[in-house]
């Protein structure tokens, strides 16, 4: 009986296991992302994702979470050398890009990327990251207009800026009254595929209301 | 993520463990430095780890047998090695070999400062800082002032750097050379640079130890490069004290090309009105300037860029006779210039790019000077020395060029660079009716490389070779710089070059039987610049030789020396929201040129300048703030008179100026008027009335000088600038973001 059960399970485990490498791989990725405490455990997040991506070739969603990842140490260590965050973050979507062409979640990414790098010295910077910013949002909504996180990133953004400038909490509201509207239909492609940002956006809609 | 199916993973996990390798080691550079965040990977599995701040890894893997090992690090070669899996610990150690890269290299940066918007190291000042200068009132030349190196000179234009008269610091604009970047002198008045900041994106103030793609000037090169194609297209309106201003600049749907056109018109007249000037204008200065330009992308991702701008302006004014209490000077001025620029930047692949360079320009002055009596009557007084000062002076200068420039990328990042500029130059000249023509053929070569031996060794040498018609004459300038990074992330940098000049055309009417003058360079700097903060020391050594003397024939036996100790300091991050920054220059100068009768320090030279530039933007007002104070010692004068009997020059008397002082400030409030964004921007010039003095003018008979000051004490300016299409005033975005 015992011996049954082992075989059972080692036959499950054989299927599972060559199914889905990549499934469990991303899942295990997945569940060190949300135990993820320090910005070091972030890095490193980012670079198992980035060995998936590397050993997979041909998807981009680890690729984009690789960048993601990398993203977030940006923030999550305050003396995190921004720029090469942002340099780094941007070549991996750069190899995410080459597997999926004209993805609203990429070019969201790109925006978010270029805001991180303007805040190191947004008064020299602005010409050239804002700008940035703008035209991979512009190209995200006309890759799909539906995405929420557009207009979550746009407001975070915005919200920031002051309202004599085309900013302002105002701003804001609309923009993540429309994101958490566009949330209630949003269904990600896949399970794996990105649908981060709801709480994020109700929690800085309750800042703007403030 | 909550949606996520976490897969049976652990389960896999339990099952296989019996398996598992664990795999650790360290990994450093080939100096034994650490390396962290370097990412180490089963080639093929996604097992693996990242070194840790102490170059240290340890995973374990469920691989088995042979399997490859893949080490990398961005600015690292990637690494393999084959390592064998059976259940036993395995450590390994790597050393990663450093690749040469743009992003870490060092770069030579000895006698520029580097202005734009590339993230390089030597990036100091941006256009944006142009503008929001204190008391620069957007001119390119009196920002470039506030660096060391340069001489607050005011009542001639140019930049006198280094010991350097104004001509010999030349401007170009996209690598070709331009004639007249200065409004026409006007005595005693310097006047303001042509060009808008708003057309370039980056600026390089080199004062000295330039690149082998610059010649024909013996101090400073100021490297303009233009915009590329605008975010967007927009309408722009002005208005201001002095002046209104309209544009339009169009891109293209596809953002391939762009369009624009902008006019702009001065009249001072409601101004002096108001703030009366301390000499009497009988014309009132008044320009016009219209400019246009298109760009288009190529398809190989080059650019091609043509600029033209127009402008015309007038001006007259009268100021007392220094050798007579009745007497009068009437001075007039009317000048048209008209300034061409095409370039093409070119990607010919195979690692080759090609830059070509056009400019035509032409400049017409029509200037003359009557002397008149209180009734402002041209009148004749018989004596020599006052009627000589009646003239009549018209001039046309126009120049030519075409340059190429070929840049080929050998091996990492070190490029090779050559090519070759010829210029027509044309001046005619009606001095009284005394007509002369100078025409050049003007032909250079140049190579220069790019060597980048380390990350942490940089070398860039070069040659020039020029020959002119006019001179008949050839020279051969060597260049070479050297950079060197320190381990604190400072670094060293050595330049040495020769430079030649052409004498001037208001030399070279006299005689043509004149040579180039020369100067060498020899420039140690050390630098250090993170993000926010710019630390930089100069010291240099100028050596001049062929100097132009005008006694007792033209020729070219005059020498001199510069030597002196520039410091910048520049911080945007100690006090969030402000950013200041200091330079300090010292300079020891000598020169036997022109009339003077033996060594002198020239009368543009002070011994010490010091400038401090402060900005705050405050982002609940939506207003900035900004401070410029400039300070330097006096500077020498003499009155060097020729003394007829005993066939000399002498100095019949000299002396030194009072110290200079000067609060610039400005703010720029940024707002909404007509659905436009706006920028309201006020400025004045010397807050605090500090008496200026520049030098003086002698009477003839030497008994009497009078002090050359500004024409007004201050100069106050409030200006509105609106932007339809484009939120230009987020150019100065909040700091809080």
């Amino acid at each position: 009986m015992k011996n049954l059960l082992f075989l059972t399970m080692m036959l499950i485990t054989g299927i599972v296991s060559a199914q889905s490498k990549y499934e469990a791989g991303m899942g295990k990725a997945f569940e060190q992302m949300k135990a993820v405490k320090t910005a070091e455990d972030m890095g490193a997040t980012a670079a198992f994702f980035e060995r998936i991506a590397d050993t997979e070739k041909d998807k981009w969603l680890p690729y984009y979470y690789a960048a993601y990842c990398n993203y977030l140490t940006g923030w999550m260590n305050p003396n995190a050398d921004k720029d090469a965050v942002g340099e780094k973050a941007k070549a991996l979507v750069v190899k995410a890009e080459v597997i999926e062409k004209n993805n609203s979640e990429l070019y969201i990414l790109r925006q978010m990327i270029a805001v991180q790098q303007l805040t190191v010295d947004p008064m020299s910077r602005f010409q050239t990251y804002g700008a940035q910013a703008n035209e991979a949002l512009e190209k995200a909504k006309q890759a799909d207009p539906n995405n929420p996180r557009i207009y979550l990133v746009d407001g975070q953004y915005k919200m920031n800026v002051p309202d004599a400038f085309g900013g302002g909490k105002e701003v804001g509201k609309k923009l993540f009254t429309k994101s958490l509207e566009l949330f209630k239909t949003f269904k990600p492609a896949s399970e794996m595929h990105p649908s981060w940002g709801f709480d994020q956006a109700e929690k800085l809609l309750a800042q703007c209301q403030q | 993520m909550k949606k996520l199916v976490i897969l049976p993973a652990s389960l896999i996990l339990v099952l296989v463990s019996q398996a598992q390798t664990k795999i650790s080691g360290t990994i450093r550079d080939m100096k034994s430095h650490i390396v962290a965040g370097a990412s180490i990977q089963i080639k093929g599995s996604y097992d693996g780890a990242v070194s840790d701040s102490t170059s240290h890894f340890n995973f374990k893997s469920f691989e088995k047998g042979t399997q490859t090992i893949v080490v990398s690090n961005i600015g690292f070669k990637s690494v393999e090695q084959v390592i064998e899996l059976k259940g036993e610990p395995i450590e390994i150690n790597f050393a990663l070999k450093e690749e040469v890269s743009e992003l870490k290299a060092v770069v030579v940066t000895a006698g520029s400062f580097e202005a734009g918007d590339k993230k390089r190291a030597a990036t100091v000042l941006n256009t944006l800082d142009v503008l929001t200068t204190g008391g620069a009132n957007a001119d390119i030349t009196a920002v470039l002032k506030t660096l060391p190196g340069a001489q607050q000179v005011g009542d001639q234009e140019g930049l006198f750097v280094r010991g350097g008269a104004g001509y010999e610091a030349k401007q170009f604009i996209d690598g070709t050379l331009v004639n007249n970047p200065y409004y026409s002198s006007v005595p005693d008045i310097a006047q303001r640079g042509r060009f808008s900041p708003n057309l370039f994106k980056g600026t390089v103030f080199s004062t000295g130890g330039y690149s082998a793609l610059y010649g024909q000037a013996l101090s400073s090169a100021v490297i303009l490069e233009s915009i590329d194609l605008p975010d967007q297209s927009q309408v722009n309106a002005s208005i201001s004290t002095v002046f209104a201003g309209l544009g339009l600049q169009e891109l293209a749907k596809n953002k391939k090309s762009s369009w624009g056109f902008n006019y702009g018109y001065t009249n001072v007249w409601p101004y002096f009105q108001i703030v009366k000037q301390g000499v009497d204008y009988f014309t009132i200065p008044e320009f016009h300037s219209a400019d246009a330009n298109f760009r288009i992308k190529t398809k190989s991702g080059g650019i091609i860029k043509y600029y033209t701008t127009f402008s015309h302006n007038q001006l007259g004014l009268r100021r007392p006779n220094i050798d007579s209490l009745i007497l009068k000077d009437a001075f007039g001025l009317t000048n048209y210039n008209w300034y061409n620029n095409f370039s093409w930047r070119e990607n010919l692949g195979n690692g080759w790019k090609m830059n070509l360079g056009l400019s035509y320009s032409t400049d017409h002055n029509d200037i003359h000077q009557n002397i008149q009596n209180q009734q402002n009557q041209y009148v004749i007084t018989g004596f020599p020395y006052i009627d000589t000062l009646n003239f009549a002076l018209e001039n046309k200068s126009d120049l030519s060029q075409i340059k190429l420039v070929l840049d080929k990328r050998i091996s990492g990042i070190s490029v090779i660079r050559f090519g070759s500029e010829y210029m027509y130059a044309n001046y005619k000249s009606n001095y009284n009716g005394l007509h002369v023509l100078l025409k050049d053929n003007f032909l250079a070569s140049f190579a220069e490389a790019d060597l980048y031996i380390t990350n942490a060794l940089a070398l860039k040498t070069g040659f020039r070779f020029e020959q002119s018609s006019l001179l008949n004459k050839i020279n051969f300038a060597p260049r070479l710089s050297l950079a060197y990074k320190l381990g604190n992330g400072g670094q060293m940098s050595w330049a040495y070059g020769d430079f030649y000049q052409k004498p001037e055309n208001s030399q070279l009417i006299f005689s043509t039987q004149l040579g180039y003058t020369k100067a060498t360079h020899y420039i140690m700097n050390y630098m250090k610049v993170t993000t926010l903060q710019t630390f930089r020391i100069e010291a240099f050594y100028k050596k001049y030789n062929d100097l132009v003397k005008t006694f007792p024939v033209y020729n070219n036996v005059g020498t001199g020396d510069a030597k002196g100790i520039e410091l910048f300091w520049r911080d945007k991050k100690t006090i969030k929201g402000m950013d200041y920054w200091i330079s300090y220059s010292y300079l020891d100068t000598k020169r036997d040129y022109l009339n003077y009768p033996k060594s002198l320090q020239p009368n543009f030279a002070a011994n010490h300048t010091a400038s401090f530039v402060l900005k705050k933007f405050y982002s609940k007002l939506n207003t900035g703030f900004n401070f410029t104070y400039t300070y330097a010692t006096g500077r020498p004068y003499y009155n060097i008179k020729y003394n007829s009997a005993l066939v000399k020059y002498e100095i019949a008397d000299e002396g030194k100026t009072i110290d200079y002082h000067n609060l610039g400030f400005s703010m720029n409030w940024l707002t909404n008027i007509f659905k436009s964004y706006a920028v309201v921007v006020a400025s004045v010039t010397n807050v605090l009335g500090s008496n200026q003095v520049f030098g003086y003018n002698y009477s003839y008979n030497g008994n009497y000088k009078q002090a050359i000051t500004p024409v007004s004490t201050r100069f106050f300016f409030i200006g509105i600038f609106l932007s339809w299409g484009v939120d230009r005033r987020l150019d100065a975005i909040n700091n809080n973001l």
